[in-house]
């Protein structure tokens, strides 16, 4: 009888061809074998610490904090990471497994390139070739990073099908991996696809949380009564809710992009105007027509770009142990300028989907509540693209 | 003897396939009609999905047109309907889609039209062995064959997919997309005499074979050869007039197997 693996409740799976189902088994016995081996944890928490930075900090944002007159914030600081984003966290573990099981080339889908630029860095880093692939209108929304990961040398492949953003450089990453699987690994950069990946990097982003939890008992010696994070296939979310699922108290709100708002066509707000569905190697919410085609989605963030979400977080929606909200081009926009005046910081425009609505619900909470938000990655990448949203014409 | 094992009763089988509402639904029906009079044994219709992630750019292409013509999942029943009933195509017709067409739809509501207007089996490429029970129960249930996949790296799997499958199995011929290949560099004898080995399904190869001598190589290891891309290439050329043209080259790939 056939078994399908990888289920969160109803969602998850692997449907992928035939040609990848040797190779997701591979992995998945390569990562069951290394979760739990000593040398290799300890080589993780080197890189991890000694090359990225960790453990990022939970800073008290007491200017934001007064502003708003409610709840007490604390941002996680993913953006002080190596490469800016909390996507190193991820690669730097994938990259590990991936050279242990012996590839030599990883390649990978990136949105708004910050996963790409981590991937291109651990490629770096660890002698391996690498190729990306990144929709053709993200490319020209997002240059800088294009130039990242060049320089680091990958190659960056432009994909032009589709609607030529984030789900088909998936989509076509997908294809290349078909192609060539023998040396090569698909260095996933979401909590999504075909089992074991959605556990994989569940389980390298997992490392937020663990260290938000201890972080919070030592600052406040209890834990936050709520966490929020921006929530596209929903890497950063589920690292910084993991550890807290068990602790019903803590409220988990993944904080989706709306684009220009879930009742026109313009979003990417998959909870909130998607379907069930089977696509990119699981089964979860899509935004899509009547007939299963897939949606094409939009938010001014490319990383947020994308028309589904990863299984898990699916499961959490289904369950209610996680709630699920929608955030404008404009709300984010507007967190992007306020976190910068505020305590100058400037997030990723992802990131800022999370600050928007701690901005909503903070003043309507009491200033005994705790939220920790995260900040997923550093804003530099969206500067240009902010500026000509207000109109500005400047040259990056 | 399900109905789409009858496609290889009378020696080897050709199998074409065709993105169904490129450029249009009528055009389709008319490239069925014309490759059944060419000795096509059974047709495969691809019902066009949005993102075909096991399709190289040809039947990428053709699907997004498809789509942008307005083609439809309901669209297509009604022409399999017109072509059962209205312009006597009597050889077995399977579709080819993505999981996500048949699971919006529905899958005992798509099985059931599948059925009622004269489809004999489902290719999912994204549904292996291990999530097909989902689909396979209804199928059977409705008499429709949801066909296997064996890819040239399935090795250990070969039997476990094979002991289990209907109708037809569909060996994949090289590692990567569909699309025209000018060499197929995979042990194919080997392949299909583990297939064999395991089961007394036909076996048929596709992905990569357009030539009249790829197709005749093919059909000494196997029970049938597949042709997509070809056949789709000729109708991105030649539009509402590919039909007739459509019917020469399969003509030419029956006699090659012949």
């Amino acid at each position: 009888m056939p078994e399908s693996k990888g289920r969160f409740g109803i969602h998850g799976g692997q449907y992928i061809p035939e040609t990848l189902m040797n190779a997701v088994i591979e992995l998945e016995e390569a990562y069951n074998h290394y979760k739990n081996d000593p040398e290799f944890n300890k080589e993780l928490t080197e890189l991890l610490n000694e090359y990225a930075g960790r453990p990022s900090n939970l800073y008290y944002a007491e200017k934001m904090t007064k502003d708003l007159g409610g709840a007490k914030i604390y941002l996680k600081r993913e953006d002080l990471n190596h490469t800016g984003s909390h996507k190193i966290n991820n690669v730097l573990g994938q990259a590990l497994l991936a050279k242990k099981m012996g590839k030599t080339r990883l390649i990978a889908e990136t949105g708004a390139g910050q996963h790409g630029v981590a991937t291109a860095t651990a490629a770096a880093l660890f002698g391996m070739e690498c190729v990306i692939f990144m929709g053709k209108v993200d490319t020209e929304r997002q240059a800088l990073n294009v130039y990242r990961m060049k320089l680091l040398g990958a190659d960056v492949i432009p994909v032009t099908s589709g609607t030529a953003t984030l789900k088909d450089a998936v989509s076509e990453c997908m294809r290349e991996w078909t192609t060539r699987i023998d040396d090569t690994h698909y260095c996933l950069g979401s909590v999504m696809g075909p089992h074991p990946f959605p556990t994989i990097v569940r389980d390298f982003q997992a490392v937020i949380s663990r260290e938000s939890k201890a972080q919070m008992l030592e600052k406040e010696g209890r834990l936050p009564d709520y966490v929020l994070a921006c929530c596209g296939g929903g890497s950063n979310a589920i690292g910084s809710f993991y550890h807290y699922i068990e602790d019903k108290d803590v409220k988990l709100i993944g904080c989706e992009a709306a684009g220009r708002g879930i009742d026109t066509f313009e979003t990417a707000a998959t909870i909130n105007t998607g379907k069930l569905g089977i696509f990119h190697g699981m089964k979860s919410y899509f935004c899509q027509d009547e007939y299963g085609q897939i949606a094409p989605v939009y938010s001014i963030s490319a990383g947020l770009d994308y028309p589904g979400i990863g299984p898990e977080h699916a499961n959490l929606h289904d369950t209610g142990r996680a709630q699920y909200v929608a955030i404008t081009d404009d709300e984010a926009v507007n967190a992007f300028e306020y976190l910068s005046r505020m305590e100058g910081i400037i997030p990723a425009i992802e990131s800022a989907h999370a600050v928007a609505h701690a901005m909503k619900l903070a003043p309507t909470l009491g200033k005994d509540k705790i939220m920790v938000v995260t900040i997923s990655g550093r804003g530099d990448k969206d500067c240009a693209a902010i500026a000509r949203y207000r109109g500005e014409d400047i040259n990056e | 003897m399900s109905n789409t094992a009858k496609a290889f009763e009378n020696g080897k089988a050709f199998i074409a396939f065709i993105t169904c509402g490129d450029p249009d639904l009528e055009t389709t029906a008319n490239c069925v009609v014309e490759m059944q009079k060419a000795g096509a044994s059974l047709i495969e219709l691809g019902i066009p999905f949005s993102d075909p992630t096991a399709e190289g750019p040809v039947i990428m292409e053709a699907s997004l047109r498809a789509l942008e013509n307005g083609c439809t999942t309901d669209k297509i029943f009604d022409m399999v309907n017109r072509l059962r009933t209205e312009l006597g195509v009597t050889i077995p017709m399977v579709f080819m889609t993505y999981a996500n067409v048949v699971f919006s739809y529905g899958i005992e509501r798509f099985c059931k039209k599948s059925s009622e207007c004269g489809i004999d089996g489902i290719i999912l490429p994204d549904v292996p062995y291990e999530e097909k029970d989902e689909f396979d129960g209804i199928c059977k249930q409705y008499g429709v064959d949801l066909i296997s996949l064996i890819a040239p790296t399935s090795h250990e799997r070969i039997a476990m997919i094979a002991k289990e499958a209907s109708g037809f199995i569909y060996i994949v011929s090289s590692l990567g997309v569909t699309g025209v290949r000018s060499s197929i560099t995979t042990d194919i004898p080997s392949l299909c005499a583990a297939v064999k080995a395991a089961t007394d399904v036909p076996c048929a190869i596709g992905f990569g074979i357009s030539t009249p001598e790829q197709a005749a190589t093919m059909s000494k290891s196997a029970d049938g050869v597949i042709v997509g891309s070809a056949i789709v290439k000729i109708i991105a050329e030649y539009g509402k007039d590919a039909p007739a043209k459509v019917g020469e080259y399969v003509k030419s790939m029956v006699d090659a197997i012949g």
